[in-house]
């Protein structure tokens, strides 16, 4: 394929999908329904929901003016099995699948909406389309941008979608310091947790001289409560992949692996699908677009240990060994994969690129703030109203996130707080509801960003508990490798454990301060240095319970099983 | 090759295969390692043995990746594997419940097998299906919102 075929593919293919763009069609559909087939809504049986209304369909001899797609998560998976009708976006909630003939007849042939499958907002107001609902309004959807809207594994509709176009240009206007200097003023920065700027890492390593380089993708999100790039990976794999393509013309690398976790099977097999695409039509492999460039990617699957989400630790998987951490420099850029020059970004990262070529880096350094550019997915999940998949411009408020977006804390509970960035972060009270939500806001909270899980936690949460949650969590996949972090993070948690079970000691607090103080500064990688950090954060915000815990020895939120009163501990 | 294997999984052909295409290379041993337990279910020693010499990786270096991977299991597993999921989404939604039911009906702790080898019990770290918290998975079957009541009615599937 040139760089002409595929703009008469990119012609062809959009005409199919031109009346979900609000576009007047050149063909005889005059309804598409798009059913969503992400894992949240396949396990609350969208497969019989489909099957319906496919039925439906035939039933009524609709079929040439009706096409179905399954598309990828929708974002709202507490609503599932959800559909989305085009053309005006009409979104339908919890489709069960005797609902099929009512939509089919009273919307497809009767042109009126179904109001009882409409999305109700919490003040009870029916908020019909896709573009009328608060869960979507304040959200830019820029990695997400597919998500929900195409096929999954149709290269075609991807590239309807404006696919395909950041690799063309890079190849055929842009010299690869150009790509890296695209990508360094977007200010776009890492989105796996570190947030460390993008274009300064591609940077060093087109600046390396080697007869090899490579381009990995980390698709191993292991964070708890973060599901981003596996919806990315799942629903959206050419965005990835079409990213990889253009770092490796960037730098030079003619080779990628993509290392994604175990546990998302489905993940595997659409990445899988979209590589053998992409080879056959000619845009991975050799003479890309009819070029001189020549890239292709293979895929490593994990094998469950979270410590491969550190770049090193990911790096010795791939090769083969246990995923054990080293320490840097040298750096992946300078000595990465087979100790040559590597690229190491995130799932998210990646599907940030292909927008930021195609639009210019100033569209993508308009949205955010001031120092945290563009927009990053949040996973919404805990207790709150709508759980799903969000992304935002940086600087909307927490608020914003949890009552607009999140739809409120349900069962007229009150909101404790906002855990971010997993094991590695920590928790935010609501007296700092009103802050922007950026990198550096949320650092000063002594949280961050991180992967982008958000779980809120209600009045029923036992902050104690759950920063014991979290150093179970990080204990269990402590690799072992250095002191600080095999040995200290058990020590934390068994001071915990203690505490919870009305056991703590008064000087406990002090001890657990000092101790995460030191894994903090001596552990060897991420995993390590974050590790104390849930503690740190519930002890500066929630004191209050810890200390309840050990003088009176009871837990505000009931959670935790205190001996009773009287008895001696 | 894969006489000793006894499970009459007949599938020696694609171990064979599976070595051959990474002889000699030890950056391959994970993938081979995945390869034996897909095929076997778990890692049977005789089996490693080979994969050491195939690669022409150490005994050693086998056993460290073997043990370090949660993913990896020496020992035999249940014909059915019960994921319960014990992420931050489904921990604060009532996973521990399930747990709890879940260890009493099979009358194990997670991380074993039940003697009649029906079961294998494991928690796992986020399955990223936190919308539908809390989740568990039987051999790879999605279960969403769990409780603990439902844990028997779920079992009861799988024989």
């Amino acid at each position: 394929m040139n760089f002409t075929e595929l703009e008469l593919l990119r012609a062809t293919a959009k005409e199919t999908i031109k009346l979900r763009l609000g576009e007047e069609p050149s063909d005889n559909y005059k309804y598409h329904v798009l059913v969503c087939g992400g894992t949240g809504c396949i396990s609350i049986g969208c497969k019989n929901t489909l099957e319906s209304l496919q039925e439906s369909i035939t039933k009524n001899n609709l079929q040439d003016q009706v096409k179905v797609v399954v598309t990828g998560c929708m974002g709202t998976c507490e609503m599932g099995p959800v559909i989305t009708v085009f053309p005006e976006g009409y979104y339908y909630c919890r489709v069960q699948p005797e609902d099929a003939d009512d939509i089919v007849s009273t919307h497809l042939m009767g042109g009126k909406i179904v109001e009882r499958l409409c999305y109700h907002a919490a003040d009870g107001s029916v908020q019909p389309r896709k573009n009328d609902m608060t869960f979507f309004k304040k959200q830019k959807r820029n990695a997400l941008r597919n998500c929900g809207l195409i096929n999954q594994t149709s290269i075609e509709e991807y590239i309807a979608m404006d696919g395909y176009k950041a690799l063309a240009k890079a190849l055929k206007q842009m010299t690869p310091q150009q790509v890296v200097d695209e990508v360094k003023k977007s200010g776009l920065r890492g989105r796996g947790g570190a947030g460390f700027p993008t274009g300064v890492k591609w940077q060093f390593v087109l600046d390396q001289q080697s007869d090899q380089k490579y381009i990995v993708c980390n698709g191993d999100e292991g964070d708890p409560g973060a599901f981003m790039d596996r919806s990315v990976l799942e629903d959206d794999p050419y965005s990835v992949i079409e990213a990889m393509t253009v770092g490796g013309y960037a730098v030079g690398a003619s080779k990628g692996f993509a290392y994604i976790r175990l546990e998302y099977p489905r993940a595997i097999d659409h990445f899988n699908k979209a590589l053998e695409r992409s080879r056959e039509i000619g845009l991975l492999g050799n003479n890309i677009l009819g070029t001189d460039f020549c890239f292709d990617i293979e895929i490593r699957v994990g094998a469950g240990a979270f410590v491969c989400g550190e770049e090193t630790a990911l790096l010795a998987s791939i090769e083969g060994r246990r995923g054990e951490p080293r320490p840097r420099p040298p750096f992946p850029a300078v000595s990465g994969l087979f100790n040559k020059p590597t690229i190491i970004n995130n799932v998210e990262s990646w599907a940030s690129i292909c927008p930021i070529i195609v639009n210019g880096a100033e569209w993508y350094a308009s949205m955010g703030t001031e120092k945290s550019k563009g927009t990053k997915v949040f996973t919404l999940a805990g207790k709150i109203t709508n759980t799903g998949l969000v992304e935002i411009p940086l600087g909307l408020t927490l608020r914003e996130m949890v009552e607009d977006i999140g739809g409120g804390v349900p069962d007229g509970k009150a909101f404790k707080a906002a855990q971010t960035g997993g094991p590695s972060g920590g928790c935010i009270p609501a007296a700092y509801l009103d802050t922007p939500i950026d990198y550096e806001n949320l650092a000063a909270l002594g949280s961050i960003v991180g992967s982008g899980g958000m779980i809120i936690v209600d009045e029923g949460t036992c902050m104690v508990d759950l920063a014991k949650f979290y150093l179970g969590f990080t204990q269990d996949e402590s690799c072992g490798k250095c002191t600080p972090c095999r040995i200290g993070t058990k020590r934390m948690l068994e001071i915990l454990e203690r505490i919870t079970k009305g056991l703590g000691k008064e000087e406990d607090l002090d001890l657990l301060v000092e101790l995460a103080n030191s894994v903090k500064a001596s552990a060897l990688c991420g995993l390590g240095q974050t590790a104390p950090n849930p503690i740190l954060s519930t002890l500066r915000y929630f004191r209050d319970e810890f200390e309840a815990h050990i003088k009176d020895k009871t837990c505000p939120a009931g959670v935790c099983k205190m001996p009773r009163k009287g008895l001696k501990s | 090759m894969g006489a000793e294997c006894k499970c009459n999984c007949n599938q020696e052909g694609k171990l064979d295969a599976l070595f051959a295409q990474y002889k000699g290379n030890p950056n391959g041993l994970i993938v081979v390692m995945a390869g034996i337990q897909e095929i076997h279910g778990y890692l049977p020693k005789d089996t490693l043995v080979q994969a050491a010499e195939a690669l022409g990786v150490p005994l050693s270096d086998v056993y460290g990746v073997a043990t370090f991977y949660a993913a990896f299991s020496l020992r035999p597993r249940g014909r059915h594997s019960v994921n319960l999921c014990l992420g931050t989404a489904c921990y604060v939604k009532g996973a521990p419940e399930v747990q709890v039911m879940l260890e009493k009906e099979m009358g194990i702790k997670a991380g074993n097998t039940t003697e009649d080898r029906r079961f294998s019990l494991d928690l796992v770290r986020c399955l990223g299906a936190c919308g539908i918290a809390p989740v568990m998975t039987v051999n790879g079957e999605v279960f969403p919102r769990m409780t603990a009541e439902k844990v028997s009615e779920v079992l009861a599937k799988y024989e």
